[in-house]
């Protein structure tokens, strides 16, 4: 069923579900929303399942007509979103009547909004997903960014009940400052110590060469033993590459599958959300965990995921 | 037991676990580009495979090396190690599918290679001895990756190796067939790119709606077919019909030993 036409398309909106898996192995990168806790929310706000399909609006929001009675829910960076002009409630779920517009004006805080309907955004799946990936033009709506005039379905089943209140320890303060924690390896043997010390010490900034794929820092550069390339390998999400001028790369949801710069370490993947929220110019440090470490912490999201999960049902 | 490859000293005694994060661990069974060691990668991706672990999402190999993608909350890291350790032995009988020779038309030189001139005054060579060398090796697809359908070909003649372009194109078409270095590739879709492109094939490396969506598979051959101006479009119309059928045979010894 439509639910939405789009009036105005925003810098760059895309429809993005939690990202393709299975086919890395033909090249076809994972892409799914950059900011994966503010898309599972937004879709837990709805009584959604998890993997359902949102918009990720960047920067600069889109205007959106709502062609039917149903809910939103809408998470992530604060861009100053209005319904009917009146502002409109983030990290709830917020009932929309057909003739409604959804709107958005300045960007406050954080970089991407994630914006939910009831039953998710409804687009035919490529390889099994419907996240956007346009530098292949896949999936999404015909593998682009919206356009004026498009018009948007949604699938009308609602899985389960919606969260009711989210508590307010759910809802991220996007800082300026962010400690992002990280695995070394798999090539931190690839590093002189002095090297490693730099890379664990030092405070970077978010360079403007940062997008889906890729996040290039700037600051103090990282010391290789001898030259920064490896034999061609995978490339897990968050792997820190740091090529041959020692500057750091954080790899994110639209990057290649392969590549043969070293990789000094991985961000664990709770703190790739605040990372997608980071701005131009603001700062970034990275601190260690060991594996075990990272593994609790991981399991240690996904139950707390879980358990709003559970409120809901 | 499986006869020992031949090349036992660029595999190692032991495969290395590497982290790659808090879900995906790599698994490195040696540090060279070699046939055998690639062998022994698509034996672990196959038994891995065939072993459907709970809790494994994707598996991603490449050269000498596999990336496993797991969720930590269905298989806990230390367990799903200790099967991988199982898994890498079991993998050593493990027996491969007889790779296959796919035969890739291409039209060189002219609009469809404009650097093919420049490729053979590189290598002192005409540009009809850079078309018979390109087109008489027989390639080894070592892995897939980069951009969707991209594959890494091993094999090429270094008589017409060539370093890339000192300002890379902003645009090169689909199926451009290109050489940087000792490497050659094609392009699956229109993309910027520093190759010397020599030629293009009208070929489709790579349909999101075909199963596979890649042409190519890791571990299968490839050798490039020289065709005319005229079979360029006659192919590339059958393409868009769906009704082109590609030319491909079983492998022998000879190409597998490159052909050359």
């Amino acid at each position: 069923m439509e639910v939405f036409e789009v009036v105005r398309p925003g810098f760059f909106t895309t429809i993005q579900d939690k990202g393709r898996y299975g086919y890395q192995q033909y090249g076809v990168p994972v892409s799914g929303a950059m900011d994966s806790y503010a898309h599972v929310l937004s879709n837990l706000l709805l009584g959604n399942d998890d993997g359902k399909a949102c918009l990720e609006i960047t920067l600069l929001g889109p205007c959106l007509q709502v062609l039917r009675d149903t809910a939103v829910a809408l998470t992530g960076a604060d861009l100053s979103p209005t319904l009917n002009d009146c502002p409109l409630p983030m990290w709830e779920g917020v009932e929309v009547s057909s003739g409604d517009t959804i709107s958005f004006g300045s960007q406050r805080k954080g970089c991407r909004s994630y914006l939910s309907v009831v039953g998710g955004i409804d687009v035919s799946p490529v390889m099994g997903s419907r996240s956007t990936y346009v530098r292949s033009r896949l999936g999404g709506l015909d593998g682009r960014p919206l356009q004026a005039g498009d018009r948007l379905h949604s699938s009308d089943s609602r899985g389960n009940l919606p969260l009711k209140r989210l508590p307010p320890q759910c809802i991220p303060l996007y800082s300026t400052e962010h400690r992002l924690r990280v695995v070394l390896g798999p090539q931190d043997d690839y590093f002189t110590e002095k090297g490693i010390q730099t890379f664990l010490g030092s405070q970077y900034v978010i360079s403007a060469q940062a997008d889906r794929m890729g996040c290039r820092l700037e600051g103090p550069s990282v010391e290789h033993k001898a030259g920064a390339d490896i034999i061609s390998d995978g490339i897990p999400p968050g792997a820190v590459q740091v090529p041959g001028d020692g500057l750091p790369i954080i790899m994110l949801a639209d990057r290649q599958t392969t590549g043969g710069y070293v990789k000094i370490a991985a961000v664990i993947t709770i703190d790739l959300p605040e990372l997608a929220q980071a701005e131009l110019g603001e700062i970034v440090r990275f601190s260690a965990v060991t594996e075990d470490e990272a593994y609790r912490l991981a399991t240690e999201y996904e139950q707390s995921i879980d358990r709003l999960r559970q409120r809901g049902r | 037991m499986p006869v020992e490859p031949r090349r036992q000293a660029m595999m190692y005694e032991r495969p290395r676990f590497l982290p790659g994060g808090d879900r995906a661990l790599f698994i490195e069974l040696g540090d060279t580009i070699d046939p055998e060691l690639n062998r022994r990668v698509r034996r672990l991706l196959l038994t891995i495979q065939e072993a459907a672990l709970p809790g494994l999402v994707e598996v991603v190999p490449a050269y000498r090396s596999l990336l496993v993608y797991y969720e930590p909350r269905q298989i806990r890291r230390r367990e799903l190690r200790a099967r991988l350790d199982d898994l890498i032995h079991e993998s050593l009988t493990a027996e491969l599918a007889r790779p296959k020779v796919t035969e890739i038309p291409v039209a060189y030189g002219g609009e469809y290679g404009p650097d093919l001139g420049a490729v053979a005054d590189h290598n002192r060579l005409s540009p009809e001895e850079v078309v018979r060398l390109h087109t008489g090796a027989t390639y080894l697809i070592y892995m897939m990756g980069f951009i969707p359908g991209f594959a890494y070909l091993g094999g090429m003649s270094p008589r017409i190796a060539t370093p890339r372009l000192p300002t890379p194109r902003t645009a090169i078409p689909a199926g451009s067939v290109g050489i940087a270095g000792s490497q050659t590739g094609i392009y699956p879709a229109e993309s910027p790119a520093g190759w010397q492109v020599i030629g293009r094939t009208p070929v489709e490396l790579f349909h999101p709606r075909r199963q596979p969506p890649a042409l190519l598979q890791m571990g299968d051959y490839v050798r490039f077919v020289p065709v005319s101006d005229e079979e360029f479009h006659v192919i590339k119309k059958k393409v868009g019909q769906g009704t082109y059928k590609m030319e491909e045979t079983p492998v022998t010894q000879e190409d597998e030993s490159g052909g050359l």
